[in-house]
């Protein structure tokens, strides 16, 4: 079972709908406890980054943690990625996961923000997540903020410069877009992430 | 590079759409449903859906249509028409709505913006104005379909709505809504050059020329495209193709 953690930011159901049309069997959840005994791990995220505070209020911090330590498949959608991060601009102060040391930062004023829309992801390296997708493929963005590039970074997206649309690191994966909302490609990504959690 | 969006929107009356697109392989014209999906599998970067029932008995079917239109669509899809309440975006988002539109509900409490956005994010909040002219000809907000002017600036009224947390703004220009004339690409630049979020274009157009120039006159982030169907545009593709062409960057093949 893949567990969708609901941490009270926004809407889960399309995430939820999206692995169901799949055929993944997966459910929502707030419940440290179910997400211990989850196959894999799936943190949406939409809005803003301090939203991710809840994730310590709920207790569900730890058991993210641990299973990504264990190897257990993880994807971060979203603000769910940057959460990978040490913390956002975005939110001073709140703690990300530091599976990756850098900061989430905000686009440059050269470019109109949010950054909402379908816009290009090109590789950069092996990607697993992205496996049988084309090179250039679309996919939905709407977002302010924005990893840092890193030798995690597999896939890029240009929008004022270039920031990181795939991130893969072990069995973690983070998307900056919303595979959820990205049609075809979109699932085909989920299907490829749900192959890791069988 | 960020692609321009072709939306495609579909009027619901009482759950059936109303003037709805030819497709040869649909049965039925009016189901949201199909429609919905044709429109995604021809290409359309996104689904409005637009509640324009005038009865209560036709509002009632709303959520259901909203239900059974997203449980196959995983393209982002908006939901507009009667959303009055917090209650009624949160019943709307529970259907599987990604984000809702909302016009004269915003327009009367504005605090609503700010309600939905902080709980569901201004991703999820779409502000629809519908421009007419003031007395001083300068564009006004208008209200009912146009019907009633409420003294507000348009650009004004927009900077508000996207401080208070809107994440786009539909803008229907009441003078071209209906002449198939083209689309207000000057009141577009001027919106899109005063706001970060983006701009929606709607009301105007007849034919795909109007959508290159809303594009690349208007500054457009996106457009929307109702009945232009009926106008010799055959579909999506078909539009994105004549975009592609003309030089405007979208999703392509879609």
């Amino acid at each position: 079972m893949i567990a969708i953690v609901d941490y009270r930011a926004g809407n889960m159901t399309s995430v939820l709908k999206a692995f169901r049309f799949i055929g993944a069997g997966a459910a929502v959840t707030s419940d440290p406890d179910v997400v211990r005994l989850a196959d894999a791990i799936v943190l949406p995220g939409v809005g803003h980054f301090a939203s991710t505070r809840v994730l310590d209020d709920l207790h569900l911090r730890a058991p993210i943690s641990e299973a990504i330590e264990a190897g257990k498949p993880f994807l971060g959608i979203c603000v769910g990625m940057q959460w990978m991060f040490a913390g956002s601009a975005e939110a001073p102060g709140v703690s990300g996961l530091g599976l990756l040391r850098e900061e989430c930062k905000r686009f440059g004023t050269e470019v109109k923000s949010p950054h909402v829309g379908w816009n290009k992801v090109c590789m950069r390296g092996q990607s697993r997540l992205l496996h049988e997708i084309e090179d250039g493929e679309f996919f939905y963005y709407t977002h302010s903020y924005s990893g840092i590039m890193s030798k995690d970074c597999v896939a890029v997206t240009e929008y004022g410069g270039e920031f990181p649309a795939v991130i893969e690191r072990g069995r973690a994966f983070g998307v900056q877009f919303h595979p959820e909302k990205s049609g075809e490609a979109g699932l085909r990504v989920l299907k490829n992430f749900q192959e890791f959690a069988c | 590079m960020l692609t321009k969006r072709i939306i495609a929107c579909l009027d619901v009356d009482a759950g059936r759409v109303v003037k709805g697109v030819q497709f040869t392989e649909l049965q039925d014209a009016g189901d949201p449903v199909q429609l919905a999906r044709l429109h995604a599998a021809s290409g359309a970067d996104e689904i409005v859906l637009l509640d324009i029932s005038a009865t209560h008995e036709g509002r009632k079917t709303l959520l259901d249509t909203v239900r059974r239109t997203a449980q196959n669509l995983f393209i982002p899809f908006t939901v507009g028409g009667g959303i009055r309440t917090f209650a009624d975006a949160m019943s709307v988002f529970d259907a599987g709505a990604d984000k809702v539109s909302i016009n004269s509900a915003a327009v009367s409490r504005p605090e609503l913006i700010t309600e939905i956005a902080n709980r569901f994010g201004s991703q999820a909040v779409v502000v629809a104005i519908d421009a007419g002219a003031g007395e001083d000809g300068q564009p006004e907000v208008t209200v009912n379909g146009g019907r009633r002017a409420t003294g507000k600036g348009v650009l004004v009224w927009a900077r508000e709505a996207e401080e208070r947390g809107a994440g786009e703004i539909l803008l229907t220009s009441m003078k071209c809504d209906g002449t198939r004339a083209g689309f207000d690409c000057e009141l577009t630049r001027q919106l899109g050059e005063s706001l970060s979020i983006p701009v929606i274009a709607s009301g105007g157009a007849g034919n795909a020329q109007h959508f290159v120039d809303v594009f690349q006159k208007g500054k457009a982030d996106a457009a929307l495209a109702a009945s232009i169907f009926h106008f010799g545009i055959h579909s999506v593709r078909e539009l994105k193709q004549t975009l592609n062409d003309s030089g405007v960057p979208v999703r392509w093949p879609c």
